[in-house]
């Protein structure tokens, strides 16, 4: 094996030990930034020994090992032996073979449940949450994080290290929030899980359109929620949106990397399974009472599209209804600009327009793609291909990603001719 | 990527409690990290059946079954970022066997789903 290779692997073992690794330690810590710093410091002994040394049979063990030791030099630095002493005792009993004092099903949920809810805590930045989840939660090197994110590495760490630090600082290191904080503060763990998601499903930046690695780790992080939150219907509600996006990723992209709009995918390569799992999670958020959730209403927008057999097939007249809905209940420029869209289907691409006029003003909307976007489909239907064409290249400079600033472009282009019908995305 | 974890065995029998016990603890560990989407043990071969085409026909043949053989006990299917996570998964997996049901010999296959690939 070549030292690219031994990087790999010890990644991949890395990344099987960490989940158990970081939530026994913040358990004996009662330190959720310690932790995480000392399983980061297990990372890079690993990462320098093994290599020479190989991979141990129980990687699982020396990485414990480790971290505790490194636990011990920490406390003693921070002269905190006399008070840790029953600490130290727990620490010293260690068994050096398998896994003999693995925590017990519960307690591993609840030291998941402590650490996202730490690492999405409302006092760190969007950014930083997800930057904490992301190491903490899915295991992820600052490295990974920073390719994911196209952000420099260095931006990612010192992101993290102010986030713990925070964290420190305001005594926020091991809290348990009690059920009634649970619902409330799990707004702000969906903000994250969500943000990620979106990162990966439309990514704001760069070359590539959507990167799946992230969606990947937001849908572990919906997985990971729903089973420390098994009583949250927004946990499944957000869940089955994620899931219901992602398995229409086999067709958003040709081959060449160019992103197809859905009315035009082969619905063939919609993933099934994946729709039918979301159809189900959104089945448990309705059981759990939660059919007007935010995540819960989205997701049954989507389920619309999902179902639907052909472009013709979807039911447009729900979909209104839920954006209606979703409108009520959680206004927004944005809602208010896909509630037009839906209209504009039902009722017509003259009362889409209308609709847009309310929101021409929308701070929100000021530099947003989407809103000359959709302002140039309803004119295109109406025959307005002019004006079409002016809207599609205003949005395609608003655009921040050059896979969609290209389609843009190319509708713009597109628009000067006569098309027998047009789509909305 | 979605892998599935294939584990066959000459050796016929349960496992033992204490391997239960600790394929379950891992099993829901794994759950809860978000990382294992199913699971299963399979009945014995000999409560099955298999649908068979040979020499062009096709046939059915009802357990039990004469040939001892290699036989898949049970699967998992796991979302991991990549092979080197599904090799040190399935060690850990194995490890498990060898520490808690000594004497037992089998092979955990683990192969990646067909289809489009995700991640890095």
């Amino acid at each position: 094996m070549n030292a690219a290779d031994t990087h790999r692997a010890i990644l991949g073992v890395w990344r099987v030990e960490q989940p158990r690794l970081i939530t026994r330690l913040a358990r004996m810590l009662r330190d959720v930034p310690l932790a995480e710093d000392l399983t980061q410091d297990a990372l890079l002994a690993a990462l320098e020994s093994w290599p020479r040394s190989g991979i141990p049979e129980r990687p699982g063990a020396w990485l414990m090992a480790t971290a505790k030791s490194k636990a011990m030099d920490h406390l003693r630095r921070r002269r905190m032996l006399e008070r840790k002493h029953l600490l130290l005792a727990e620490v010293s009993e260690a068994s050096p073979s398998f896994d003999s004092e693995d925590t017990g099903d519960d307690e591993f949920g609840d030291e998941l449940l402590r650490l996202i809810f730490t690492s999405c805590h409302p006092m760190l930045s969007p950014e930083a949450r997800a930057a904490l989840t992301l190491r903490m939660i899915c295991g992820l090197t600052t490295e990974e994080i920073a390719r994911a994110y196209l952000i420099a590495e260095a931006t990612i760490a010192q992101r993290i290290v102010r986030a713990k630090r925070s964290l420190s600082e305001s005594g926020l290191v091991y809290e348990t929030p009690s059920r009634g904080q649970l619902s409330a503060r799990l707004a702000s763990v969906l903000e994250v899980i969500y943000l990620i998601f979106n990162e990966g499903y439309t990514a704001a930046r760069g070359e590539d359109w959507i990167r799946p690695a992230l969606c990947d780790q937001a849908l572990r992080l919906g997985r990971v929620l729903i089973g420390v939150a098994p009583q949250e219907p927004e946990a499944y509600g957000l869940l089955a949106l994620m899931e219901m996006n992602a398995a229409r990723t086999p067709a958003r992209v040709s081959p060449t990397g160019e992103p197809i709009l859905m009315a035009e995918q082969d619905r063939s390569l919609w993933d099934a399974l994946q729709i039918r799992r979301g159809v189900h999670a959104l089945r448990q958020a309705e059981t759990l009472q939660g059919a007007k959730g935010f995540y819960a209403l989205q997701a049954a927008i989507v389920a619309c599209h999902s179902l639907a057999p052909t472009p013709e097939d979807t039911d447009w007249r729900r979909i209104a209804s839920l954006y209606g809905d979703l409108s009520a209940l959680f206004p927004s420029p944005i809602v208010e600009l896909n509630r037009a869209v839906a209209v504009g289907m039902v009722d017509g691409p003259e009362r889409g327009l209308l609709l847009l006029e309310g929101l021409r003003d929308a701070p929100q909307l000021a530099g947003y793609h989407l809103l000359p976007s959709v302002r140039g489909d309803f004119l295109q239907k109406l025959g307005r291909h002019a004006e079409a064409r002016a809207e599609f290249e205003i949005a395609a400079a608003l655009a921040g990603n050059r896979r969609e600033r290209d389609l843009l472009n190319r509708r713009a282009r597109e628009a000067t001719a006569v098309l027998p019908t047009s789509q909305a995305s | 990527m979605k892998f599935m974890f294939i584990v066959t065995s000459a050796h016929a029998g349960p496992p033992t409690p204490e391997l239960m016990e600790a394929m379950h603890k891992l099993a829901n560990r794994e759950i809860k990290a978000g990382r294992m989407l199913d699971n299963g043990g399979l009945m014995p071969l000999a409560t099955g059946a298999q649908v068979r085409i040979a020499n062009g026909k096709l046939s059915v043949v009802d357990g039990p079954f004469v040939e001892a053989k290699e036989v898949i006990g049970g699967y998992a299917i796991f979302e991991l970022q990549g092979k080197e996570e599904a090799l040190a998964s399935a060690k850990e997996f194995m490890q498990l066997h060898k520490d808690l049901m000594p004497g037992w010999e089998g092979v955990c296959e683990l192969r990646a789903f067909a289809g489009a690939q995700t991640g890095d």
